[in-house]
């Protein structure tokens, strides 16, 4: 069911090939497949120990695969250290919020703009007019303005997630991976997710993992369901929402 | 854009309350101390003082990073070793020991049947070179320990035991090989620096005036590590390692940064201990020195540069008010003290002084009508 590049001399952003992670003989992620175009936003589904989150792990450098490859543009991710793949344009957020609670979230998104990133660097770094100007502006973009001087500590949830998106949009990577943005929020934090989703998309790959259907469909340009570590079927929201297995192990009846 | 926020705005290098504290440090042992103390009281205040150094880095490195190293008098032992070594050299000229078998050599080597100078002994007959050396070394060790748990994402308790096991194994390795190192006695009999007598109470209240302008010189160099990114990116790994290493840091790096930066810091309170009390041993290398360093940090706050000079002073006053007295109760004295700290002021007399202290400034100042402005955001203690 896995989409093959029609054409063998296509750029995609990111191709995944045959990835293989065991755990103690367990494989969590088994031969796993997908590519992933310019601008397009994929969405990953499945149920619980699917191996979603799995796959982000592998992309970006927190888990080593141990068979097969991650391609992104050229480079190699499987070879790569996280601040590398980071500094190549990869970036991504955790499922639980992970923002650093005893910083303001003026400082928190500060951290990770792509400047000064060595000791050196950091030792260095100066907030001139250009940090204030990008962390103000993005600020804005993930609803956060009003609270640039408050602690990290003291935001709701939804605030968090979106502080976190913030801290990705910051490093403006070319590949976007989000691993349950929705997660735990109000109906009408989702809405303005979905909408800050809508507007951070431009120009860039988006990889998202979510259990939310309605805001999958919202989103989605592409499906994969994982299924037990493996490709259950992939396409359009509404090719994999009528596929017979899809029903059967994830979406129920 | 239009928002203006406070924290954009933050870039001094100190805040205005941050200058006042470091005034009255300033003022307190370069002044008062100075003022009231006989030479005996102050030269012990110098001693505590070299331990300050060790606090402070302890407050960048604990505090800040998270990292809580049991081995800090690993590096104040080395700095005070590299020191001692060059002061016995010149105190072991020919004609002072040619009642020994073999002249020119320490008397302890002497002593173990050696009749020349081991070869890690002769970089410390040139002063440049000692001085050079009493910060290269510790820190070139920390960064080899640093390198080798960070980049194995080695932390938390297994590196404080790690660094504990390190401190116990230089303490047996400095008593072991006496013919070298001066053994349990350590390196004693230390006269003269370049032929000044360090001995004498005028060359010991230069010594604390010299161990007090480094001690400040060093919290200046703290607080711009503290008000750098790096500071933050420190406070952030302590925080959530994982993010920030996803955000394109190698935190590895950092780490290593703010270990070697804790260890130059307490190998300077090494060396001036070294020149102050006038002799090194093992008994500040191991693993009750380096545990009491901790306590310093945490009694004075190990969020707080400014906390660690008062913890270490206070701890060290008490220490010795008590174990003049009561000998075999100071240990307990201390280890409640530590559970005091750890349990009911987990922020030491930094967090007591901001619970209590401040707010009350906070009144008195607001009565004016000419408002200042009070800090907004309850960053970590000051």
């Amino acid at each position: 069911m896995i989409i093959p590049p029609n054409d063998p001399q296509k750029q995609f952003v990111l191709a995944v090939e045959a990835l293989t992670v065991s755990f103690d003989g367990f494989k969590a992620v088994n031969d796993v497949s997908f590519y992933v175009d310019e601008n397009e936003i994929r969405v990953i589904i499945g149920p619980n120990g699917a191996g979603k989150t799995t796959v982000l792990d592998l992309i970006c450098g927190r888990t080593r695969a141990t068979s097969g490859s991650i391609k992104f543009r050229d480079m190699d991710l499987t070879k790569m250290s996280e601040s590398n793949i980071v500094l190549a344009g990869v970036g991504r957020k955790f499922q639980n919020p992970s923002i650093y609670d005893d910083l303001t979230v003026f400082e928190n998104l500060e951290i990770s703009f792509p400047r000064g990133r060595s000791v050196f660097g950091a030792l260095t770094f100066r907030r001139d007019a250009e940090v204030r100007r990008r962390v103000e502006e993005i600020a804005e973009t993930i609803f956060l303005a009003d609270h640039l001087d408050e602690r990290a500590e003291f935001l709701s949830h939804g605030q968090k997630q979106w502080l976190e998106i913030g801290m990705l949009l910051i490093q403006d990577p070319d590949l976007m991976m989000l691993d349950e943005p929705v997660a735990g929020m109000s109906v009408s934090e989702r809405k303005k997710t979905a909408e800050l989703l809508h507007k951070i998309i431009k120009n860039r790959s988006v990889i998202v993992i979510e259990h939310d259907m309605k805001f999958v469909e919202d989103i989605a340009h592409r499906v994969t369901v994982l299924h037990q570590g493996k490709v259950l079927s992939e396409g359009s929201m509404d090719r994999v929402k009528h596929d017979p297995r899809v029903i059967e192990v994830y979406l129920g009846h | 854009m239009v928002i203006r926020s406070k924290s954009a705005d933050d870039t001094a290098f100190m805040k205005p309350l941050e200058i006042v504290s470091i005034l009255i440090i300033a003022a307190l042992i370069l002044v008062v101390l100075p003022a009231t103390l006989d030479a005996f009281r102050l030269n012990l205040v110098g001693k505590y003082l070299t331990y300050a150094f060790v606090a402070l880095g302890l407050v960048l490195c604990w505090g800040f990073g998270g990292i809580l190293s049991l081995g800090q008098g690993i590096f104040f032992g080395l700095g005070g070793y590299c020191m001692a070594m060059y002061l016995k050299l010149e105190a072991s000229s020919v004609a002072n020991t040619k009642i020994q078998s073999t002249p020119g050599i320490p008397d302890f080597m002497d002593w173990n049947q050696l009749t020349e100078l081991p070869f890690f002994w002769l970089p410390f007959k040139s002063l440049t070179l000692t001085v050079i050396l009493i910060i290269a070394v510790p820190t070139l060790f920390a960064f080899f320990i640093g390198a080798a748990m960070f980049k194995r994402r080695v932390g938390g308790v297994y590196f404080a035991i790690i660094t504990q096991a390190i401190a116990a194994i230089l303490t047996i390795l400095i008593v072991g090989r006496q013919g070298y190192t001066g053994g349990i006695n350590g390196i004693t009999d230390l006269r003269t620096l370049q032929g000044w007598d360090i001995r004498t109470d005028s060359a010991k209240q230069i010594l604390y005036f010299v161990n007090s302008g480094l001690l400040i010189a060093c919290i200046l160099l703290a607080q711009y590590v503290k008000r750098s990114k790096l500071g933050r990116v420190l406070v952030a790994m302590r925080d959530k390692e994982d993010r920030v290493r996803f955000s394109g840091y190698s935190v590895a790096n950092f780490k290593i940064f703010a270990f070697c930066l804790a260890a130059a810091f307490a190998a300077i309170g090494g060396a001036m201990f070294t020149l102050q009390v006038g002799f090194m041993s093992p008994s500040f290398v191991g693993i009750v020195p380096s545990i009491e360093m901790v306590i310093y940090t945490a009694v004075g706050g190990r969020l707080s540069l400014f906390g660690a000079v008062y913890g270490t002073l206070l701890v060290n006053v008490a220490k010795t008010a008590f174990s003049e007295s009561f000998p075999e109760l100071w240990l307990f004295g201390l280890g409640a003290l530590f559970i005091a700290v750890v349990m009911v002021f987990p922020n030491g007399l930094a967090g007591i002084y901001h619970s209590y202290v401040d707010p009350l400034v906070a009144r008195l100042t607001r009565r004016r009508p000419a408002e200042t402005e009070q800090p907004l955001h309850g960053a970590p203690a000051e």
